[in-house]
């Protein structure tokens, strides 16, 4: 790229459209002026004025997990960069490529406890892949290109770059450069691979399981784990992360396994001899109490992270690298393998399998039911869309039912906060979705709870016309705490009741958008149907369900795996 | 096989760390170790053989497992350009200790025999107060110090652990070599 004598806000500019980024998620303030004067009358990337900074910052990881590109939000300095943390944390915990950009006061004054002054970097340091407060403008190009180089590779993650504003307004001769030279980083990992043990292990296994996380959605090895699963013919099961990274519509795949999981899932961990873990990270919603965690299994552990192998279960055999290079290498091998000794007999164990799907299916019956049922909601937008939707959610009670019956087909599918669990995403990351899937189908499913905490952003889907369609489960509580009172608090709903309080449907009214309820079955249908037909904006459903109705199976935190209470 | 839920109990481990010489890169170090709670027995840090490039030698007290996990998390730090352990064996260290002894005048000729038994010197003396520098491995400092407990220990400032390995291998990955 040719020299050129500008600002360090338009270099800023200049080097998101070197990066090849189509939105930026934000609002400006005091000292990032510089840099939205920059951007003034910029087609692309386009700014996304959003309502509060964490919206921006979830709507970025909404449209990153969408597409598998770089989120990137921008806040001012201050509380515009605070309220950007809980979405960078988030983003962090779910490795969710994302780029923030924060103003500071000019760096005469930081350090002083000047106006809207915050110590970003210090603030973010354990949340971001890595962070840079810029003190010369001289390294803003090298600094911006290292940073979406970091936060896109290896195990994908937030980045913040913090720039105080007189180097915003400072010119200088601007470069980008064509590579990041980094000495300290250097994805993915060196080390040699084990093919050949895990694939004796593989060959060696009588009731071996295939463990899916959101690794494989971050590699987009989709293919290569069909062709492994196909080979191998073991069952397959999910983390939340994992929903569509193998078809929930196959018989092979038994969804969803850990807290929330099916019991056959969950018995089938349990009982399994070996675990192959793809792009997974045995968190402890998945794994419940470690020391009783599926004992008999060895432990093929494939990951991109090394710092993830062996961090919570010893892998008998860790294979560090990327899933979509590393998985086929392994596939081959163990293509060999069978070739030279056969295949192993999978027959009893698929049966067993089988038998515990058939003796503990995932159940619940509408009929007879006074009021709507979560999960029926949930099936019934499934069946009127045939699947065919990006599926996003709160966090809570309606974000485990969407996990449990929603089925997805394909990849990124289903997009939610996992490992943060931050409740008010579904809206957010609604927008981010629909901008980065235009043509497709956008639906939320949150709670009233979840909804109540970043509602004020329906006035960005308002002005940018996102048709998408938030189901609002509303049971008029914070749903999955009041289930723990109901289980472990002998029923004392200590601040879990919502009030009545607002009406969704005005709500969504005094917002220019469509809003509609149900309360029974005949009116879901109706609704269900208005919504889909609703293209010229976003449609707020509420959808008032049993107050009482709870998430089954649980595995109570802290207790074994198969140790499941389904409320029977 | 193995859930690492119970963690066993540590012994000592030397960990040594090439790192970018750049604002905040202590903050960053420091706080993953006690964001993970991993607990630090002594950390130093101070210039290399490259203006560019700092040297932190971090003693823990953990079991060799976690000592692993701990390389693997502080490797992920972009500043940080190489993290190993150095084995017990190829390991030279040492330490630099001060101690400020209040103690009569009649004692300081027994002071300086003593002294001179760990190869430390006395740096500072007057009337009723000396200070006593001493360097070398953790251990003989720490069998300096209980000797000089007898005499008043008003102050002591230890430097925490350096270590290089011995031989030809070093830290410095080709490119910096």
């Amino acid at each position: 790229m040719a020299k050129e004598k500008i600002t360090g806000a338009m270099a800023v500019r200049r080097a998101l459209e070197a990066e090849g980024v189509e939105y930026v998620f934000g609002m400006p303030g005091g000292t990032i002026l510089p840099i939205y004067d920059a951007m003034f009358g910029c087609v692309k990337p386009q700014q996304v004025l959003i309502r509060h900074e964490q919206v921006g910052g979830h709507a970025a990881e909404g449209f990153a997990l969408a597409t598998g590109r770089t989120g990137v939000c921008f806040g001012t300095s201050g509380p515009g960069a605070t309220n950007l943390v809980t979405a960078i944390a988030d983003a962090y915990m779910d490795s969710v490529p994302l780029v923030a950009i924060t103003g500071n006061v000019a760096t005469s004054l930081i350090g002083s406890d000047a106006f809207q002054e915050a110590d970003i970097t210090g603030i973010t340091m354990p949340i971001t892949k890595h962070n840079w407060l810029v003190t010369d403008v001289k390294d803003l190009p090298r600094i911006l290109k290292e940073a979406f180089y970091i936060a896109r590779t290896g195990r994908p993650g937030p980045v913040l770059v913090d720039i105080p504003k007189d180097i915003q307004n400072t010119e200088f001769e601007f470069e980008y450069p064509d590579s990041v030279s980094i000495p300290g980083y250097h994805p993915p990992v060196r080390e040699e691979p084990r093919l050949k043990d895990a694939a004796t292990l593989v060959r060696g296994a009588s009731r071996p399981l295939i463990y899916l996380g959101g690794g494989v959605r971050t590699a987009g090895a989709h293919a290569e784990v069909a062709a492994f699963a196909e080979l191998i013919g073991a069952p397959v099961v999910t983390t939340l992360h994992g929903k569509g990274a193998f078809p929930e519509t196959s018989p092979q795949c038994l969804g969803m396994f850990g807290m929330h999981g099916s019991k056959f899932a969950n018995f089938a961990v349990q009982n399994s001899d070996l675990l192959i873990a793809l792009g997974a990270r045995f968190d402890d919603r998945v794994t419940g109490k470690l020391s009783t965690f599926a004992p008999e299994a060895k432990v093929i552990h494939l990951d991109v992270d090394p710092a993830e192998i062996s961090k919570l279960v010893t892998a008998t055999v860790p294979l560090v690298g990327d899933l979509k290079r590393l998985l086929p290498q392994l596939t081959e091998e163990v293509r060999r393998l069978f070739a030279a000794q056969g295949r192993p007999d999978l027959e009893p164990w698929l049966k067993r399998v089988e038998a515990w799907r058939e003796k503990h299916p995932m159940k619940y019956t509408q009929v007879g039911q006074k009021y709507l049922l979560p999960q029926y909601v949930i099936e019934a937008i499934w069946k009127k869309t045939g699947g065919k939707a990006v599926v996003t959610t709160g966090v809570g009670e309606h974000q485990m039912f969407a996990a449990q019956w929603w089925k997805t087909s394909g990849p990124r599918q289903f997009i939610t906060s996992g490992g943060l669990g931050t409740m008010g995403f579904c809206l957010p990351a609604a927008i981010g979705i629909q901008l980065g899937r235009p043509g497709e189908l956008v639906i939320g499913i949150d709670g009233d709870g979840s909804f109540q905490m970043t509602l004020q952003d329906l006035a960005t889907a308002r002005d940018l016309n996102l048709p998408i369609k938030i189901f609002i489960l509303n049971n008029l509580f914070l749903g999955m705490v009041r289930q723990w009172q109901e289980l472990f608090y002998e029923n004392r709903f200590a601040q879990t009741p919502l009030s009545d309080c607002p009406d969704f449907v005005k709500l969504a009214d005094a917002y220019g958008c469509l809003g509609l309820r149900a309360r029974t079955v005949e009116e879901l249908d109706q609704v269900i149907d208005q919504a889909l037909a609703n293209d010229s904006g976003p449609t707020i459903i509420d959808v008032r369900v049993r107050r009482q109705e709870k998430v089954f199976p649980m595995v109570p935190a802290g207790a074994p795996l198969n140790d499941m209470i389904d409320g029977e | 096989m193995e859930r690492n839920e119970e963690k066993p109990n540590g012994s000592s481990h030397t960990i040594s760390l090439l790192v970018e010489n750049k604002p905040g890169v202590l903050h960053r170090i420091a706080g993953l170790f006690s964001r993970r709670g991993y607990n630090i027995s002594s950390l130093t840090v101070g210039p290399t053989e490259r203006p560019d490039y700092s040297r932190m030698t971090i003693v823990v007290l953990l079991s060799t497992k976690t000592v692993e996990q701990v390389v693997r998390q502080v490797q992920k730090l972009v500043p940080v350009v190489e993290v190993r352990e150095l084995s017990p064996q190829d390991l030279i260290e040492r330490e630099l200790m001060l101690v400020k002894i209040r103690t009569p005048e009649r004692n300081h000729a027994e002071l300086r025999a003593l002294a001179e038994t760990y190869e430390a010197t006395i740096v500072d003396v007057s009337p009723d107060a000396l200070v006593v520098e001493a360097s070398g491995n953790a251990g003989k400092l720490d069998a300096l110090e209980d000797r000089l407990r007898a005499f008043g220990i008003q102050e002591v400032c230890r430097s925490g652990r350096i270590a290089l390995e011995r031989g030809f291998k070093t830290l410095a990955p080709p490119s910096l070599k």
